[in-house]
This record gives structure tokens, sequence and C-alpha cells, in this order.
């Protein structure tokens, strides 16, 4: 209805223009005898100075969103070993980026109002300047430069997996729509698996080779849980379509592809009721609270269900669109101590007792 | 090539030949009318385009939310006016699809290229009028397929713009990946070869019918822009088609080429040995030359608009070109940035980090030269100038982010969330959109011998300019806060929760820019009947197009194409009376003829 009610006002607001523009129209129409539909100087002064509003509303509205909704991005607070280097360099894009644009679009907009036609001025006839092109290839060159080391730099190390520090691998498993993590169990191996060994009626949903001695004690969950401060190494499935596991708190993201294995590592450095402490989720969690008690008032007149307050969880979202249920594919992930993993890990069903004969 | 020229007019054009309605408006073999074929035909599109993302940005800001709209518009896909998940992920795809390929490459590049590159280069007409027709008709053939795949029984396509396989292959995980799909492909392989057909006769035409004088370094950057397009399109658009192909094989003749290993609704399927990521190399080998097919013409149409409403020349022609090239160039081998987390090797991804970033160095060449053309300049305000100042804007804002994008580590978080989407709108959909606003004020009355008002364009343009940045540059943050791109609703994540009312803001702006279009489209229907009768040279403009006849003519110009001598840009050149000088005025004794 809202939504009716505002186009409706717009279709009004717009026959409201249209009628101002004729009425402009008429009245330019009598004293000029220039061509009908080209700039008057008056058109070029009204829009140099629109121009120099327009620069105005482009900071303004760069400075509103920063303070809105600056707080809101990934920017800080990583969960990750390799999150703070990503953010390091997103800040650093991000300053550049911010001081390139404030600087060009103020030359653009300047010049547009500053440089604005008028009748029997002459512009400067300016075709070529080697040195200022050199300039301006030069500089984009060297900071691009910088930025192209930084990146590779960090890129190679979050991708490069070492082996030797003994991380603790978890198979993340894809179907449409939900997610499953399976475990290597005590011998920290996964067994082999294949999507032709499904077998639903022996609950063998992820098609393990039962024949596999080291799939007899993998351990196949709903929920993700990590050791905090160890290396995981993340082996990605997929048994249908392509989904993509995006764990945005550590800064992890990697497609699931069917018929191949793909792979992501990080260590996990802040337990989930540490993050739930820091003062920068404790405000995310109240300011979310909040939107969500207006809105459950909503739904009790409309005689709904209020909603659950909102408590803090790491989330496994799937990031690559899967089909219908697609933005509501998820996984809860819970980082939790050394001793806290072990005891939830034991309490879990072993694979080869998980089979219905 | 002139002795040719000059027996056509003899044979054609000394008098005018008998033309029925049939030849003249739908079979035409014009390369005029044929450009305005394409802009109406683009035009409707467009409006197809844009609806659909109102409809899906109304979702978005209040999901599940019942509404008249979707209920009148959607049918059975709407049932009590609430949008179904399904229809929402076919509208997101459908509008991907027309936007990116009927309205910024058929719409835009088959106009301008069609209308400008006889009339620029002096020729009569394409080198093949035959192909030209064809290549429209096959374009307007695949316009209806696709507008038809829009009603079958499943569903159209709904696996996102990029049908990755095997969302896309398999009609089990997903309804529209049925008989929607398959039309949708039948559509784009004929959309492939119409572009094919256009790009060849494109090339062939700037290369061989240029009058006399006309030189490569005095074409108008335009030509440049529409040549090396067109040039990119003949390389990349057939690696598309062959992705098409494979998938039409692996969907309905039960080949592997993309699938491999699927279990699914509680069966495991035949396919065996394929790989989703190979369809990703191939569908990026053009999906990414083609955001510079969308934007190169429009760079083009805005150099030459800039120079024009300056009353200067473009600063830096030859930088100019050699950016092109170079962004042309570096467009084939910077695919593998939408794949840095595809699974594939992470070298790779090293490799396409580092050419990806080498791009910003030419795009910042040519955003610079195109500022440093305003400077000291006598700026005429025209609505196709604001359009073009509006473009090099959304281009930088838009541009910035991309080395944020394009590098492989920062990558891995904003992948796939609404800072891409905010990302590509601006640099290439909306500056694209204003590249082809720019062209359409400013050679309109070549195109209908009339005037657009200015005052319907100047409200266009502001409040577009302002809905613009209303709807893209929040998305940045929502994008940086994690949420993902094509999610039906977000009521499902707490964590989001804070963003809805962004969301809802987005979605005010983007129903004010949307519906102050009907302002553009009531101008620019009306004034083909009445708007204001058009002087030959309305922008007072150097290039060629200006030199002939405002009534069409078969041929473009009565006896001889004029000659060129000098560049494209005379524009306020010492010791000229005139603050131009067009191409075909002979050097004066002692002129130096300026090029850079």
């Amino acid at each position: 209805m809202t939504a009716l009610l505002t186009i409706i006002v717009l279709v009004f607001i717009l026959i409201a223009i249209w009628q101002m523009v004729k009425i402009f129209d008429l009245a330019q129409a009598k004293n000029e005898n220039t061509t009908a539909g080209v700039a008057t100087d008056k058109d070029n002064t009204i829009n140099g100075y629109l121009m120099m509003g327009f620069l105005a509303f482009i900071y303004v509205i760069t400075i509103v969103s920063c303070v809105k909704w600056g707080d809101l991005p990934l920017m800080s607070n990583s969960a990750s070993a390799h999150g703070p280097t990503i953010d390091n360099l997103m800040v650093i894009s991000m300053v550049i980026i911010f001081f390139v644009q404030t600087v060009t679009q103020f030359l653009l907009h300047y010049f547009a109002f500053k440089y604005k036609g008028e009748k029997g001025k002459k512009a400067l006839f300016f075709a070529d300047n080697n040195k200022l092109e050199f300039i301006w290839t030069i500089i984009p060159v060297i900071v691009l430069a910088g930025l192209i080391i930084y990146g590779l730099n960090t890129w190679i190390n979050i991708m490069g997996v070492d082996e030797s520090d003994d991380p603790l691998v978890v198979e993340l498993y894809a179907q449409q729509f939900n997610w499953k993590a399976r475990y290597g169990g005590a011998d920290n191996t996964l067994g082999k698996a294949n999507v032709r060994l499904i077998d639903i009626d022996r609950a063998n949903i992820l098609g393990l080779d039962e024949s596999d001695p080291n799939a007899q004690d993998d351990i196949i969950t709903t929920e993700l849980h990590l050791p905090v401060g160890r290396p995981v190494l993340f082996k990605m499935r997929s048994q249908d379509v392509l989904h993509s596991a995006y764990m945005p708190h550590f800064r992890a993201q990697m497609n699931c592809v069917p018929g191949m294995i793909t792979q992501f590592g990080f260590t996990p450095t802040v337990t989930t009721a540490e993050m739930r402490q820091t003062p920068q989720m404790q405000e995310k969690v109240k300011n979310i609270n909040e939107i969500r008690v207006e809105k459950s008032k909503k739904l009790i007149e409309k005689g709904g269900d209020p909603l659950d307050p909102y408590e803090f969880d790491y989330l496994l979202l799937c990031n690559k669109i899967c089909g219908k249920s697609h933005y509501n594919m998820q996984m809860k992930i819970v980082v939790e101590t050394e001793e806290e993993y072990n005891a939830w890990i034991k309490e879990q069903k072993e694979f080869k007792n998980s089979l219905i004969n | 090539m002139s002795a040719h020229a000059d027996t056509h007019a003899h044979d054609d054009h000394g008098h005018h030949h008998k033309e029925t309605f049939v030849t003249k408006y739908i079979f035409s073999q014009d390369h005029k009318m044929i450009a305005k074929q394409y802009l109406i035909t683009g035009t409707i599109m467009g409006v197809i385009g844009v609806l659909m993302s109102l409809m899906f940005r109304m979702q978005i800001a209040w999901p599940e939310e019942p509404n008249v709209i979707f209920e009148a518009l959607l049918g059975k896909w709407a049932p009590d006016g609430v949008m179904d998940a399904d229809i929402y992920l076919a509208l997101v795809t459908i509008h991907g699809t027309i936007m990116v390929f009927f309205v910024l490459t058929a719409g835009l590049s088959g106009t301008f290229s069609n209308l400008l590159i006889p009339l620029q280069i002096g020729a009569r007409d394409m080198a093949s009028g035959f192909l030209n027709m064809v290549s429209y008709w096959l374009f307007f053939l695949s316009s209806v397929i696709m507008v038809i795949s829009l009603f079958v029984e499943a569903g159209p396509a709904a696996a996102g713009w990029t049908i990755y396989p095997p969302l896309s292959a398999l009609p089990l995980a997903q309804g529209g990946s049925g008989a929607g799909m398959t039309l949708w492909l039948v559509s784009m392989a004929i959309f492939i070869a119409s572009s094919l057909l256009g790009s060849l006769n494109y090339i062939v035409t700037v290369i061989n019918l240029r009058t006399k004088g006309m030189s490569m370094t005095r074409l108008p950057l335009t030509i440049w822009a529409f040549f090396i397009t067109a040039v990119i399109g003949v390389i990349s658009f057939p690696v598309l088609l062959s992705a098409a192909l494979l998938l039409i094989m692996d969907r309905s003749f039960g080949t592997s080429f993309f699938l491999s290993d699927i279990f699914i609704q509680g069966e495991v399927l035949h396919y065996q040995g394929g790989s989703p990521v190979l369809f990703e190399h191939l569908f990026w080998f053009l999906g990414h030359p083609e955001v510079y097919i969308v934007i190169l013409p429009a760079m083009g149409l805005v150099s030459e608009i800039m120079a024009s409403n300056s009353r200067k020349p473009i600063f830096g022609y030859r930088a100019m070109i050699a950016s092109i090239l170079a962004i042309a160039f570096l467009s084939t081998i910077v695919w593998g940035h939408h794949m840095f987390i595809s699974g594939m090797n992470p070298f790779l991804g090293s490799v396409f980090t580092f050419t990806t970033l080498l791009i910003a160095i030419p795009s910042a060449v040519k955003a610079f030269n195109w500022i440093t053309t305003l400077w000291k300049g006598n700026l005429q305000m025209n609505p196709a100038m604001l359009f073009s100042i509006g473009f090099v804007s959304t281009f930088i804002t838009g541009g910035l982010t991309g080395i944020i994008l394009g590098d492989s580590a920062l990558d891995i978080n904003v992948h796939d969330t609404y800072f891409v989407v905010a990302h590509f709108h601006l640099v290439m959909g909306i500056s694209a959109l204003y590249g082809m606003f720019a062209g359409i004020y400013h050679w309109f009355p070549r195109m209908f011998g009339r005037m657009l008002n200015k005052n319907l364009g100047y409200i266009h343009f502001w409040v577009t300019a302002v809905c613009a940045y209303g709807v893209f540059f929040p998305m940045h943050f929502i994008g940086m806060a994690g949420l993902p791109r094509r999610y039906y609703t977000n009521s499902n994540f707490p964590l989001f929760d804070d963003v809805a009312n962004v969301n809802v803001i987005i979605t005010i702006f983007a129903l004010v820019g949307g519906v102050v279009q009907i302002v553009y489209l009531y101008n620019f229907f009306a004034s083909i009947f009445f708007g204001k009768k058009s002087p030959q040279n309305p922008w007072r403009s150097t290039t060629l197009e200006w030199t002939a006849p405002v009534e069409h003519m078969h041929g473009n110009w009565p006896g001889e194409i004029p000659h060129v001598h000098r560049w494209a840009y005379d524009y306020s050149k010492p010791g000229h009376d005139e603050d131009f000088v067009p191409q075909n005025i002979p050097l004066k004794d002692g002129e130096e003829e300026l090029q850079h």
C-alpha cells in the first residue's frame, strides 16, 4: 500500500513539473531569438550553479553515508588471523579512493561552473600537453604499483596453505538449500566421498565411501564449530549447483563447485563469546534489537508473532545464486575454546554409527 | 572507393527512387533508418528492463508485502500480490540480460554506430546495407524471443544474467531452467549473430569507405570508439556463442561439458567429467570485454559532445585513441577477476589482479583528459553536455571502487555483495546510459530533423543524476556490511536488520528515478512529431554529419561527398572568426594543421 501511495504522489509531482516546464517554455519563447532547444547564456548560468550544487550533493551523500552507515561495514572487528591484513588493505584503498574522488569531482564540477558559456567569449585552443599527460599517467602507475604489490602479497599469504601447521580439516558440503560440515574425526582425515555413493535410505547423505577406513570416524554436523587459534582448512564440495561459502566475519569465501573440491584456510582468533562482548558488536546488536522491537510492534498489530531478540552469531552464508531459497541458505558458526570444542565434538555421532542398516 | 560512391550517387541519388512503406520503414537498408529502428527497439526493451528493476527493488525494500503492481503485472507469480521467490530471481536475471545486451549493447552501439559511422566518415551508407538490415532484424527477433520467454509456464530464465551451470542447465534445480532458459539461449545465440554482422559491417565501413582526406588520425573519437568496440565484439562474442551452444548440448543432448557428479532431488545424474568453471571462463571471456563494448561507445559519444559543447578541442586526442586501444587490449586479458574465488588456481588470481589493476591507468588518463577539456572552455550547457559531465562523474565514482574489486585479496570479502552491484551499475550501467542519453540529446536533430525540448531535458538530467547517486552510493555500504546480492529478502538474517532502512531509501530513489524517465519518453516521442524544426547544424559542430541536409536522403549528401581537410576538433582555433571550423573547410593559406 505504501508503495502504491508513493507512486501516486510521484505521478502528481511529475505532472506538476510538466506543467511548470510548459509555462517556462512559453515564457521563454517570446524573448529569445536564438535557436529553440539550444542552451542560452541563462541556461548556462543556471546549470553552472546547479553543477556546484550537485558537487555539494555528492559530498553530502558521502558524508551522510559514512556517518550513518560507515560503522556497518566489516572493516574492523575481523575474527581471523588474516583478517586485519585484508582490512588494512581495504582502508588504504578507501583512503586513496576518497582522496581521488573528492579532488576529481571537485575539478569536474567546478570547471563546469567556472567556465560556463557566455556569448562572445572564446575558449582557449588547448589541444595537448605532453608534460601534463605524462604526470597523470605516471601517478596512477606509481599508486597502482604499490597497490598491486601489497595486494598480491596479501593474496598469496591468504591462499597459500601451510600443511605443516597441522590444520583442522573440515569439509563444507553444500546442497540446495542447506550446509553440512564434515570433520575428519580422530585421524583428522576425511574419508573418500562421491555423490554417486549417496544412499538416502541408509542415511549416507554426503556419499561417503563406506569401505574407506578414513571415513568411519568422520563426523557430519549441521553446525560449524571451530576451536579458536587453530588453523582450519576447509574443503568445499557441492552436490547440485554452484554455491559459495561466505563467512564475512572471517574475511573468507570460496565457491563450492560440483565435481571438484575447492579449499580455503584461515585461523579463527576470536570466540563467539568474546565477539559478543566487544563494544562494537554490543552496539550493533542493541541497534538491531531496537529495530526488531519496532518491527514486532507492527507484526503484532497485524496479528502476527513478535520477532525473537537477536543475539550475535558468526554465520556461513550462501553467496552464489543457487535457486529459489538461495536467500535462506545459512549455517551457524561457533568459535569456542579448545576444551569446549572437544566436548562438543565428542557428543557428535561418528559416520559408522550414524548409518541405518 | 570514391569512384564507387560517385556512380552510386548518379544511380540512386540524383532522383528519389520509389520507396514503399515497407522498404522505407520496415525492411530498410538505409543506415539512418536502421539506427532509429535500433533506438526504438532498445528503448522499448529498456522500459521493460527498468520496470523489472523497480519491481524487485520494491520487494527488497518491503519484503513479502502485497503490492497491487505485482498482482497486476506478475499474475500467477504474485499470489495475493506477494512476489514469488522464483520470479524475483527471474526479474533480476532478465533485467541484467536486457539492460546489458539489448539496451546498452544493441540500443547504444547499434543506434550510434549505424547513425554516425557513414555520416561522420563521409560515406553514402554502410558497406553492406543488406547485412545491416539482417543485423537489425536478427536483433528484433532475439528481442521478441526474449520477451516471449517471460511468458512460459515454468517461468523465465532465473539463474542470474551470467547463467552459470549447473543451475542454468538443470530444470530440476530451478523452474526457470526449463523452457525459459532454452528460449534465453536461443535468443542470445541470435543476438550474437546480429551483433557479429553489425560489427563486421562497422569495421569494413570504417576501414574502406572514408571520404577523401579522412585519414585515421582525423577521425572523430566517436568513430574510433565504435571501430574498436566492433573489433572487441568480433573477438569475444563468438566465445559466448560457443559457451551457449555447449550449454545447449549439455541441457538437451546429454553431454557433460560443464557438469559432473550431480545429485539432485533424490537422483544421481549421469554427467561426468565436465566443469562449471570452464563455463565461467568462456562466459567471462566475453563477459568482461562486454562491459567495454558497452562503455567505449559511450566514451566516444561523450568525448565528441564535450569538445563540441566546450567549444574546445578534445584534450589529448592521440592519448584518447591510445587509451581506447589500451583498454581494448587489456579488456581481453582480465576476465578472471570475476572468478577469484571460483576455485581456479590462486596463481591465476594473481595474474588477473595485475592485468585488471592496469586498466585503471588508461581509464585515469581518459578521465583527466575530459576534465582538462572543460578547463578554460566556453561551456554550452545543453542537456547532452550535462549528461556527458554526469558520465564522467559516475565513471569516476564507479571506476574507483574497481581497484578494490580487482584486487583479489579484497574481492574475497566483497565478491557478490551489493558492493559489486554498486560498482558496476555506476561505472558501466549508469555511465553508459548517460552516454546514450547524451548521444540522443545531441544527435536527435540529426535523426529526426527536430529538436528535443531542452527544459524537459534539464529536468530529466538533474532528477536522474540525483537519483542515480541516491540509489547506488549507499549500496557500497550495505555491500561492505556483507549483504549478498540476489537475496529475495534479508529478513532471515537478523544480522542485516540494520541495513533494511537503507534498502528503503534506495528503493525510493529508484522509484523517483524510474518515474522521471517518463519525462524523457514523452519528450522523445512528442518531439519526433511536434518538436521545433532543427537547423542544419544546431550545436555548431565540426563533424561531417552536420554538413548533410536536415531532410534525410538515401546516400546522405546530394551531389559529391564533402572532402576532409582537417581533424574533427578545430574549435575556437585562433585565426578564425567563428569558434568552429568544420572538417570540410580547406586550410587557409599558411594555416597549420594542428593535430594532437
